[in-house]
């Protein structure tokens, strides 16, 4: 990246996995490499690879720049940082995402950890459809006792689904 | 409490081990976590990351892994106290130019370190001696799940963990070993190594220097994908990878015994001969003598000499440590002349390197990995 011929007018800093990396380059080497302007520079592209950048303006239509309704961020501020502004950008700019995220990870779907909540929430949910199946039935088969016990299980577990899954 | 007073003393850290460490020095997993109601530290207001801060700080505060930890706001940290965290690779570089609005607790073990604020909310790893990945994972998933009872982390089903980079979204997880590798690099195969290890999805860095630079021949080989594996699949994945390059180094050890042995016990004397006889050492001169020396030892030339003792050398003498005891700002020269000092005296008693009797032949051939 850098020729170390000529006095380094260019200066840059990538900062990677905690580790700043400085990174100076002459006139003529940054011309080489398009980067003229060291403000305008892409950091997405030196952190996330090339077209890293472009690839967020995708989901953006004609002359109408995407904005995070949240928290204000815009695609050029991406450009500059490598890094997105808020949660809700991830929402934001999920077209343009999504493609950037394919090439950097082995797949677009995570599948580790999951938050306590959120997995209780899960099995709670799928437990609760179980039981409206069974009701349904019983209720078909005419056997309300069965039925009635169902019906208040069901009730139970939606008002207190830790206590019922945990017994 | 001041940092100096908490952090334990380097011979101390040195006496810690952990299986395999004779070529593992470490093993860390760090976790990306950030909470909702606040946008990423980077780009959230000041007030805003203060209340973060002050909030994330207290969660953590009350876990019971972190009872009696070291807690501080990093603007209360001076220059040389972060540095030293830095030396010690308890915090990132990054992290060290952070001020007011970003904060540190270290467990009082010193295994569990989270940084608040950095460039996500939460950003904490632990970190353990020798070759012990599942270790690690299981110590930092039970931290994060005692948070989980406090904090509401941004989750979402498809995309898992949400960070402020895109490289760390999903599993937010950073497995990494410390390798050292003397013998790959005098054989001149890490390059080979450190290519099919890449094409294995996974980085190899130098750990000190710049780029691709390794000085003291020392290796972090970590996964850099976080979207689409399990953290179990990432660490047994790594876990796999770092057997291999076990392997791989001792079978270069062997082999340069056998094969050239002098080229390996000339430069293991003169690494000596420098280290205990010099009056100027620069530390990046100290940091890849000092890994010749440690192979020294791991080769039988310096019986008697412990492992522990080069190793508390190579975090003595790293400039912040070396500044640290003493109360006048050094120049670069005198830190020089203090570490050429400081390594006289300290191996005075370590007699010069014997030509070890040739090693009896394996009678199995290790398991493979
Ligand atoms: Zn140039
Ligand atoms: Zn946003």
């Amino acid at each position: 990246m850098l020729c170390q011929k000529k006095e380094a007018r260019v200066h840059l800093t990538d900062v990677k996995e905690g580790k700043v990396k400085k990174v100076d380059l002459c006139e003529d080497c940054a011309k080489a490499k398009n980067i003229e302007d060291p403000a305008g520079f892409a950091l997405a592209d030196l952190l996330l690879g090339l077209g890293a950048s472009e690839e967020l303006t995708s989901g953006a239509t004609e002359g109408s720049p995407l904005v995070c309704p949240h928290c204000g961020f815009t695609q050029a501020d991406f450009k500059k940082t490598g890094r997105l502004g808020c949660p809700a950008c991830y929402e934001t700019f999920k077209d343009g995402l999504l493609g950037m995220l394919k090439t950097m990870h082995k797949g677009n779907r995570h599948c580790g950890k999951v938050p306590r909540g959120l997995a209780l929430g899960r099995e709670v949910q799928e437990r609760i459809q179980g039981l409206q199946r069974s009701l349904e039935q019983a209720v078909a088969t005419e056997d309300y006792e069965q039925a009635a016990r169902l019906r208040d299980e069901i009730k139970a577990l939606k008002e207190n689904p830790g206590a019922v899954m945990a017994g | 409490m001041q940092l100096h007073e908490f952090l334990t003393p380097a011979d101390q850290v040195a006496q810690r081990t952990g299986p395999g460490n004779r070529i593992v020095l470490s093993s860390r997993v760090r976790l990306a976590r950030n909470v909702s109601g606040f946008a990423f530290p980077g780009w959230a207001k000041k007030a805003d990351r203060q209340r973060a801060c002050d909030l994330l700080c207290e969660a953590v505060g009350r876990q019971p892994e972190m009872q009696g930890a070291f807690t501080a706001s990093l603007d209360s940290l001076s220059a040389m106290d972060k540095q030293i965290l830095v030396e010690r690779h308890l915090i990132s570089r990054e992290h060290a130019a952070k001020g007011a609005g970003s904060a540190l607790l270290l467990s009082r073990d010193e295994s569990l370190c989270v940084m608040v604020n950095e460039e996500d909310h939460l950003r904490m790893q632990a970190l353990l001696p020798g070759f012990q990945l599942p270790e690690v994972w299981r110590a930092i998933d039970r931290l994060d799940t005692g948070l989980e009872q406090s904090l509401e982390y941004v989750f979402s089903r498809e995309l898992g963990y949400l960070t402020a980079c895109p490289t760390n979204v999903g599993t937010g997880i950073r497995v990494s070993a410390m390798l050292h590798l003397p013998a790959l690099v005098l054989d001149e195969q890490i390059t080979q190594i450190i290519q099919a290890v890449n094409k294995l999805g996974l980085a190899v860095r130098g750990l000190y220097g710049e780029g691709t630079e390794a000085l003291g021949n020392v290796f972090q080989v970590s996964n850099q994908m976080t979207l689409g594996e399990s953290e179990a699949e990432i660490v047994e994945r790594l876990s796999k990878v770092v057997a291999q390059v076990i392997e791989h180094e001792d079978n270069a050890r062997a082999r340069l015994l056998e094969k050239e042995s002098k080229v390996v016990f000339n430069h293991i004397g003169r690494a000596y001969g420098i280290l205990a006889n010099a009056h100027s050492v620069s530390s990046k001169e100290a940091i890849n003598l000092l890994s010749l020396l440690r192979l020294g030892i791991d080769l039988g030339t310096l019986p008697g000499t412990p492992r522990a003792l080069v190793d508390e050398l190579s975090i003595l003498t790293q400039p912040a440590h070396l500044q640290a005891n003493h109360s006048d700002k050094l120049t670069a020269e005198q830190r020089d002349i203090r570490r050429a000092d400081m390594l006289r005296h300290a191996l005075r008693d370590v007699r010069r390197p014997i030509v070890p009797p040739p090693p009896a032949p394996p009678l199995d051939k290790p398991p493979a990995p």
